[in-house]
């Protein structure tokens, strides 16, 4: 499930980021209009960014990041061709994970 | 003005509601592996959000931090937030919406090799303060912005 799309791209020796997961990101807080129920909640709640095998940065998301996040960051030390890989955790247990090339 | 009223009771109940099943244990979240910091997120304030996720609520206001966030937010389901800052050693940036049921939006763990720069969205109950808080050389400095929410994008 290619539920992650990456661009990354390296200029001057920094590396800047971009990522759009897909997740409903439900905080837990909404009614369903029709029932009147709950909707429970169903958000990510860690991010993890690795180059080399190295965590360069780990984002912890509670229910108020917007559905579908969008995720930017920046970091030094890679170069053209190298691999980042992102993935994501949910409060349901279940996550994803991809791979990109930095341009 | 019966809207309004109907509003009003609405978030009313829901902040009854949800105060009432913390306390009782019944709406508390799933654990989850990894360093996932739920106290954090379950804050019902600022102060307890930053204790809990940058390990302490004392933060001085700073020049060398900058926050990206519009004026105003036509829809509070989604409003882009940039906080990049300019200190030196940032460990920790948090990002906090003020009058949200749980503050604090999202906290990052950037490496040594990271800039300090975040970019994300996050969701607005109502018209707030967003405040960036970053820790670097292990203290907290912060930034903050009034952001105008026209249509709230948590619950109902």
């Amino acid at each position: 499930m290619a539920s992650i799309k990456i661009r990354a791209k390296v200029k001057n020796g920094l590396t800047t980021v971009k990522t759009l997961m897909s997740h409903p990101m439900e905080t837990g807080l909404r009614k369903d209009k029709k029932t009147g129920e709950k909707i429970p909640a169903n958000h990510i709640t860690e991010v993890t960014a690795e180059h080399k095998g190295n965590v360069i940065m780990t984002a912890n998301w509670g229910g108020a990041i917007s559905k579908n996040p969008y995720l930017s960051f920046k970091f030094k030390g890679a170069a053209s061709g190298d691999m980042i890989k992102i993935t994501w955790v949910d409060n349901t247990g279940k996550g994803d994970s991809a791979e990109a090339a930095i341009k | 003005m019966n809207l309004l009223r109907r509003k009003f009771l609405k978030t009313a109940t829901y902040i009854g509601a949800t105060t009432a099943a913390i306390g009782s244990g019944v709406l508390l979240p799933q654990r989850v592996l990894g360093a996932y910091n739920e106290a954090a997120f379950a804050a019902k304030d600022v102060n307890g959000a930053l204790t809990a996720s940058m390990g302490s609520d004392q933060y001085t206001a700073s020049d060398a931090i900058k926050l990206k966030a519009p004026d105003i937010a036509e829809n509070g389901a989604v409003v882009p937030v940039t906080v990049s800052s300019t200190l030196s050693n940032v460990e920790a940036i948090s990002i906090i919406a003020a009058a949200n049921v749980s503050p604090l939006t999202s906290s990052y763990q950037l490496s040594p090799a990271c800039e300090a720069f975040v970019s994300t969205r996050i969701k607005m109950g109502k018209t707030a303060d967003v405040v960036a808080v970053v820790k670097a050389d292990g203290k907290l400095y912060s930034a903050s912005k009034e952001v105008k929410v026209t249509i709230g994008g948590c619950g109902g």
